[in-house]
C-alpha cells in the first residue's frame, strides 16, 4: 500500500458522510409498540404495523417529527413547508413491510451546514444535504445456514443526516461523530451510543487531483461499520487504496464495501452492477406534513433552550464559578454530578462555599449512580463529605506522627526501599497513613512527617 | 410500448417473482399489449398539472407519542411458516444487513 | 313470512318486536346457506353462529381467529390475530359473522373468476359471473345467505357485482371508513363498503362502520351527516347531472335503456336534469391500472413467506400481472413516463367531477356497459376484462362516493343505476336512491334458486 507524501500531495480525498440516528421516543415511527426493543425478548415488541400484517396501516408518531426538525435546526437547516413519506422498495428479511417508509424528495430538513475541526485545529465547514426521517428494520441473525428475525426493532424512528461530499480527512470525520452525538445529546432525541447502534455512519470516498473542482465520476460507499475508530481506520484505508489505484492508472468503480477487522481490508459489498432500483414513491397511506412558521418557531425555541445544555457552553459556566478547566468539563459530561453541584448552589445555606474547592471536589468524586431522582439524596451525602473533609481533617501533629509511626512499623520492606533511594515509595506510605485516618489528614502534612520520621 | 423479454425478466426479479419461461412469454405479450393502450395517456396535456397522491386533503395526521399494547409473542409467530425459541427463522442471507 | 328476505332494518325491527329470536334468526341463514352455497360458491368459509345479526364478510377482511385468505392460494392457512377497525365496529352493533365471503384474489379482478377458491356464481343464472371483485358478498346478499355484507371497492368492486347481482352496493368516499384491517390492493383508492337488500340498510351500516379511526391516517375526523329529509318522497329541487360520455361506445343497448327509463323516472319524482361533461373519462382507465398496479406491487412486498403465508410462487396470474405492471411503471427511467404522468391525468379526472358537481347534486350512469357476462368469456383477455371498468373507476379516482342501486333487467338480468356523490356527500345519492328506491321496488326482486 503506497501512501508515501509525494504521492498524498497529488490527491486529495472527497468524503461525504450519512449518519442515521435512532430516537428515543417512546414508541415506534408508525405504531404505537414501545420502541425500546433493548434486551427484549424477540418479537414481544410488535404489531399488526411494525410487523408488516396483510391489511396494517401506518400512523406517524408525532414526537419523532418534532426530533426531527430539532436536530435539522441544530444544524442549521431550513425546514420544508411541505414534506411527505414515500415508499424505498426492496426485499430483505429484516424489511417487513417489503418496503421501507423514508423520505426522498421532499424531506423535512433541507441545506445546514456545521464546522468541523482538522487535524491542524482548522474550522471548515461541512454542509448538511439533508435531515430525512425514516425507520428501522428488525434486526437479524445467522446460524446454521438459517436466518433468525426479531423484528422489536421494526420501525424504531430513525433519523438520517447527509453531508455535501465536504470532508477531506479522518480527523474532521471524527469530529463531526463527536459533535452530531453531543447535538442529540443536549437536544435529548437520542442517545447516540455507537456500540449499541443509535449513530450509524456510513462514508461515501473517492479521490481526486488536487486543483480539480468537480467531483470524481464514481465513490465508494463503506457501509456497517460499528464505531469511530474502525471507520476512521476504513478510511484511510480506502484512501490510500484508491490513490494507489489512481496512480497505477486502474479505473475505480462505483461500490459498496465494508470492513474487515481481523485483516484490516475493506472489501467489496455490492458492486454497481447489483445496484438496487428502489422505486421510490409517495405513500399513499400517510397524508402530507405541513408545517407551520408556529410549530417551526416553537422548535426553534425548543433548540435554544436545549444549547445551553451544550457540555461546551456548560462547563464555560463551571469554570466561570473558579474551578478547574478539567473539572469543569468533567462535570459537565456527566448528568448526575452537574445536577449535584446546580443543587448545591441552589441551597442559600452555602452562601460562603468555597465553589472552586467544592467543584473540583465533585468532579474527582466517584459517584455511579445513574438514576436522576436520587439527586436530592446524593446532593447531601456530598455536601455532608465535603464539609466534614473539610472541618474534620486531623490537624493534631502528634495524632499524625502516631499513625506515620505505625504504618512505618507494618511496611518494613517499604522503608528498606526508600533508604535504597527510591524516595518516590513514600507516597505508599502516605497513602496507608490516608486510608488509617479515613481520608481526614492532609496528605502533604503526611508526606512531611514521613520524611521526618524516615531520616 | 413494448417489452422484451429481457425486461420482462428484469422487472420478475425486480418483483421477486420466479417466473417460468412460458409465464414470460405470456406477461411479455399481455403487458406490452397492456402498455399500448396505457400509452394514449400521452396525449393528454399535463405539464401544468400538479401529481394527485392522495385524495383526502389531509396533512399532519400524527399519534401522540403514547404506547399502546403489542401483539404477544405467541400471536406474533402465530401464522409464521417456521419459528425458533421466537425468532422468525427464514433460509440464510448472509449478505450485508 | 322468510326471515331471510328480510332487510336489516326490518330484521332489526322484528328482534325488537320479538317476532323472532336471535336463534332462530341465525339458524334460518344457517339453513339457507346450506341450501345453496355449494351451487354458488359465494362463503368459503362458514362459522357456526346463533346470535346476532347474521353478515358476510369479504375475505379480503381480517377477522381474529376466523381464516382469511383473501382469494389466495398464498394465504391459504392464515389467521389473522386481529380484527379490521370495521370488525369490531360491527361487532358492537351486535352484528356475528356468519360467512367469509369469496372474492377475486387480493380483490382483483371484475369477474370473481380470480378465487384461488373457484368462482361464485350469479344467483340469478349460474352460468354467469356475479361480478367482482367482491363477488360473494354480492351473491350472498343476493341469495339471503345474509342479511348484509361488506365488501371492498378499488375500482368498482362493489359495485359492479351489486349491479351483477340485483343488491345495493355503496362505494364510501375515500376516507370515510378506516381500511385498517382490508388487506391492501392500492392503497390509494380502497375503501370498504356494504352491500344490501336497501339503500336504508346501506346508510345504517355505513353509520355503523365509519367515522375516524387512530389506525388509518386517510380517515376523516368529520362524522357522516345522516337521515337528512330533503327528499322523501320527491326529488324536487334535485339537480341531476348525466355526464355523456357515460352513455357512448361499447354501452350495451339493453343495458342504456333500462339506465335511461331510470333517468326518466328519476325526472318523475321531480329532479332537474342536466347534461354534465367529464372529459377525461376516456383516460381513466389506463390512468387507474398505472396507480392501482404500482401500489399493488408495493402493497404485496409483504407477502415473503416469513411472518405469515407461503412463497411468492402462489400468487395467481392476475395478481403476478398487476405486480409485474406496477413494478415497472415504478422503474427507474419508465416512473415519470408512466406512474407521474397517470397521477397528473388523475388530478384532471377529479377536476371534471368538480366542475360538474357545479351545475348538478348528483351524477347518475350505468356501473358497467354490459349485465353479467357468462363465466369463462373474459378470462383470456385481461385488457377486455379492464374496460368493463369504464364507469366505475373515474370516481374511484377522484375519491368521491358511489352508489349501485337496483334498477330493472336487461336480457333477465339485473342491472344497477350509478349514484355519485360529491366528496364526503354520502347522503345526499343515500337519499335519492332510497326516493328512488321506495317509488320502484326493484330491490325486492329475487333470483329463483
Amino acid at each position: 500500500m503506497a501512501s508515501g507524501e509525494t504521492k498524498v500531495m497529488k490527491y486529495e480525498p472527497v468524503i461525504g458522510l450519512e449518519v442515521h440516528i435512532e430516537l428515543n421516543t417512546k414508541t415506534k415511527m408508525f405504531c404505537r409498540c414501545n420502541a425500546d426493543y433493548f434486551g427484549k425478548e424477540p418479537n414481544t415488541s410488535t404489531c399488526p404495523v411494525c410487523l408488516g400484517l396483510p391489511g396494517a396501516l401506518p400512523f406517524i408518531n408525532q414526537q419523532a417529527i418534532e426530533d426531527c426538525i430539532k436536530i435539522g435546526l441544530a444544524l442549521n437547516c431550513s425546514i420544508n413547508e411541505k414534506s411527505y413519506f414515500e415508499r424505498k422498495n426492496y426485499f430483505y428479511p429484516d424489511l417487513a413491510k417489503g418496503f421501507q417508509t423514508s423520505q426522498l424528495v421532499l424531506p423535512i430538513a433541507i441545506g445546514g451546514w456545521i464546522e468541523v475541526e482538522d487535524a491542524q485545529g482548522k474550522l471548515t465547514k461541512i454542509r448538511i444535504n439533508r435531515a430525512h426521517q425514516e425507520e428501522d428494520t428488525g434486526k437479524l441473525t445467522h446460524r446454521d445456514g438459517q436466518t433468525f428475525i426479531d423484528y422489536n426493532r421494526s420501525s424504531v424512528p430513525l433519523v438520517e443526516v447527509v453531508t455535501e461530499p465536504d470532508f477531506t480527512d479522518t480527523f474532521q470525520i471524527k469530529d463531526y461523530a463527536k459533535k452530531l452525538q453531543q447535538i442529540f445529546r443536549y437536544l435529548d432525541v437520542s442517545n447516540a451510543d455507537m456500540e449499541r447502534g443509535d449513530m450509524r455512519l456510513e462514508a461515501n470516498i473517492s479521490v481526486r487531483p488536487v486543483g480539480q473542482t468537480t467531483l470524481p465520476n464514481y465513490r465508494v460507499e463503506l457501509k456497517n461499520i460499528n464505531s469511530f475508530r474502525f471507520m476512521a481506520q476504513a478510511v484511510e484505508y480506502e484512501i490510500a487504496r484508491q490513490i494507489e489505484a489512481h496512480e497505477k492508472g486502474e479505473k475505480l468503480v462505483q461500490e459498496t464495501r465494508g470492513w474487515n477487522e481481523d485483516k484490516r481490508v475493506t472489501y467489496v459489498q455490492r458492486s454497481k452492477e447489483e445496484a438496487h432500483d428502489y422505486r421510490y414513491f409517495p405513500e399513499p397511506d400517510l397524508p402530507i406534513l405541513k408545517m407551520s412558521a408556529t410549530l417551526i418557531n416553537e422548535m426553534t425555541k425548543a433548540v435554544d433552550t436545549a444549547k445551553e445544555k451544550d457540555p461546551v457552553k456548560v462547563a464555560e459556566k463551571l469554570v466561570s464559578t473558579g474551578m478547574s478547566l478539567a473539572s469543569g468539563a468533567s462535570i459537565a459530561r456527566n448528568p448526575i454530578k452537574l445536577a449535584i453541584f446546580n443543587e448545591v448552589q441552589k441551597e442559600k445555606s452555602v452562601l460562603d462555599m468555597d465553589w472552586k474547592d467544592f467543584g473540583n471536589f465533585i468532579a474527582n468524586r466517584e459517584i455511579n449512580e445513574e438514576n436522576i431522582n436520587l439527586v436530592p439524596e446524593l446532593t447531601k451525602k456530598q455536601l455532608s463529605d465535603f464539609q466534614s473533609r473539610k472541618s474534620g481533617l486531623i490537624s493534631n501533629s502528634k495524632e499524625l506522627e502516631a499513625l506515620a509511626q505505625e504504618v512505618i512499623d507494618e511496611n518494613p520492606g517499604m522503608v528498606d526501599i526508600y533508604k535504597s533511594g527510591k524516595t518516590t515509595v513514600v507516597m505508599a506510605l502516605v497513602g496507608g497513613v490516608m486510608g488509617k485516618s479515613g481520608g481526614k489528614a492532609d496528605p502533604g502534612k503526611v508526606k512531611a512527617i514521613l520524611e521526618r520520621l524516615l531520616g | 410500448m413494448k417489452l422484451t423479454l429481457e425486461q420482462v425478466k428484469k422487472v420478475a426479479k425486480l418483483a421477486k417473482l420466479n417466473l417460468s419461461e412460458s409465464e414470460l412469454a405470456k406477461y411479455s405479450e399481455q403487458l406490452s399489449k397492456i402498455l399500448s393502450y396505457i400509452d394514449q395517456l400521452n396525449k393528454v396535456e399535463t405539464s401544468k398539472i400538479d401529481p394527485t397522491y392522495n385524495v383526502t386533503g389531509l396533512s399532519n395526521a400524527f399519534s401522540p407519542d403514547e404506547i399502546r399494547p403489542s401483539l404477544t409473542q405467541k400471536a406474533a409467530l402465530f401464522n409464521a411458516p417456521q419459528q425458533d425459541k421466537g425468532f422468525f427463522v427464514t433460509k440464510g442471507v448472509f449478505q450485508e444487513e | 313470512m322468510d326471515i331471510t328476505d328480510l332487510t336489516l332494518t326490518q330484521t332489526i325491527k322484528a328482534l325488537e318486536n320479538k317476532q323472532f329470536t336471535e336463534a332462530e334468526l341465525n339458524s334460518a341463514y344457517q339453513k339457507r346457506i346450506g341450501q345453496v352455497n355449494s351451487s354458488l360458491n359465494a362463503f368459503l368459509e362458514v362459522i357456526d353462529t346463533n346470535s346476532g345479526i347474521p353478515v358476510g364478510i369479504k375475505d379480503i377482511i381480517s377477522t381474529k381467529g376466523i381464516k382469511t385468505t383473501a382469494g389466495s392460494k398464498i394465504l391459504s392457512s392464515y389467521i389473522p390475530q386481529y380484527n379490521a377497525t370495521v370488525i369490531d365496529r360491527l361487532i358492537a352493533q351486535n352484528v356475528s359473522i356468519i360467512g367469509k365471503a369469496n372474492n377475486d384474489e387480493f380483490a382483483m379482478g371484475s369477474s370473481g373468476e380470480n378465487s384461488a377458491y373457484g368462482p361464485t356464481k350469479n344467483p340469478w343464472d349460474l352460468t354467469r359471473v356475479p361480478g367482482g371483485s367482491s363477488s360473494g358478498s354480492a351473491a350472498a346478499v343476493a341469495a339471503n345467505m345474509c342479511v348484509f355484507s361488506l365488501g371492498t371497492d378499488t375500482g368498482g368492486s362493489i359495485r359492479q357485482p351489486a349491479s351483477f347481482c340485483g343488491v345495493v352496493g355503496l362505494k364510501p368516499s375515500y376516507g370515510r371508513v378506516s381500511r385498517y384491517g382490508a388487506m391492501s390492493m392500492a392503497s390509494s383508492l380502497d375503501q370498504i363498503g356494504p352491500l344490501t337488500k336497501s339503500v336504508a340498510d346501506a346508510r345504517l351500516v355505513l353509520d355503523w362502520i365509519s367515522g375516524p379511526d387512530e389506525y388509518d391516517s386517510n380517515c376523516i375526523k368529520k362524522r357522516l351527516t345522516t337521515n337528512d329529509s330533503r327528499f322523501t318522497k320527491s326529488l324536487k329541487g334535485l339537480r341531476v347531472g348525466v355526464p355523456k360520455e357515460y352513455f357512448g361506445v361499447g354501452l350495451d343497448p339493453e343495458v342504456e335503456r333500462v339506465i335511461k327509463a331510470a333517468i326518466k323516472q328519476l325526472a318523475d319524482l321531480g329532479a332537474e336534469l342536466a347534461e354534465v361533461s367529464l372529459p377525461h373519462t376516456e383516460y381513466a382507465v389506463a390512468t387507474y391500472y398505472i396507480i392501482m398496479a404500482s401500489e399493488v406491487s408495493s402493497n404485496l412486498a409483504r407477502f415473503d413467506a416469513i411472518r405469515f403465508g407461503s412463497d411468492r410462487g402462489d400468487f395467481g396470474a392476475e395478481v403476478k400481472r398487476r405486480i409485474m405492471l406496477g413494478t415497472f411503471s415504478l422503474s427507474s427511467g419508465y416512473y415519470d413516463a408512466y406512474f407521474t404522468k397517470a397521477a397528473r391525468v388523475r388530478t384532471l379526472i377529479k377536476q371534471d367531477f368538480e366542475k360538474a358537481f357545479e351545475k348538478c347534486d348528483v351524477i347518475v350512469g350505468p356501473v358497467s356497459p354490459t349485465v353479467a357476462w357468462k363465466l369463462g368469456e373474459k378470462v383470456d383477455d385481461p385488457l377486455k376484462m379492464y374496460l368493463m371498468d369504464v364507469y366505475t373507476v373515474p370516481p374511484s379516482l377522484a375519491g368521491i362516493p358511489g352508489l349501485s342501486v337496483p334498477c330493472g333487467f336487461a336480457d333477465g338480468m339485473p342491472v344497477g343505476l350509478h349514484l355519485l356523490g360529491k366528496y364526503m356527500d354520502e347522503d345526499t345519492i343515500l337519499s335519492v336512491g332510497e326516493v328512488y328506491e321506495q317509488a320502484t321496488k326493484w330491490h325486492q326482486e329475487k333470483p329463483k334458486l
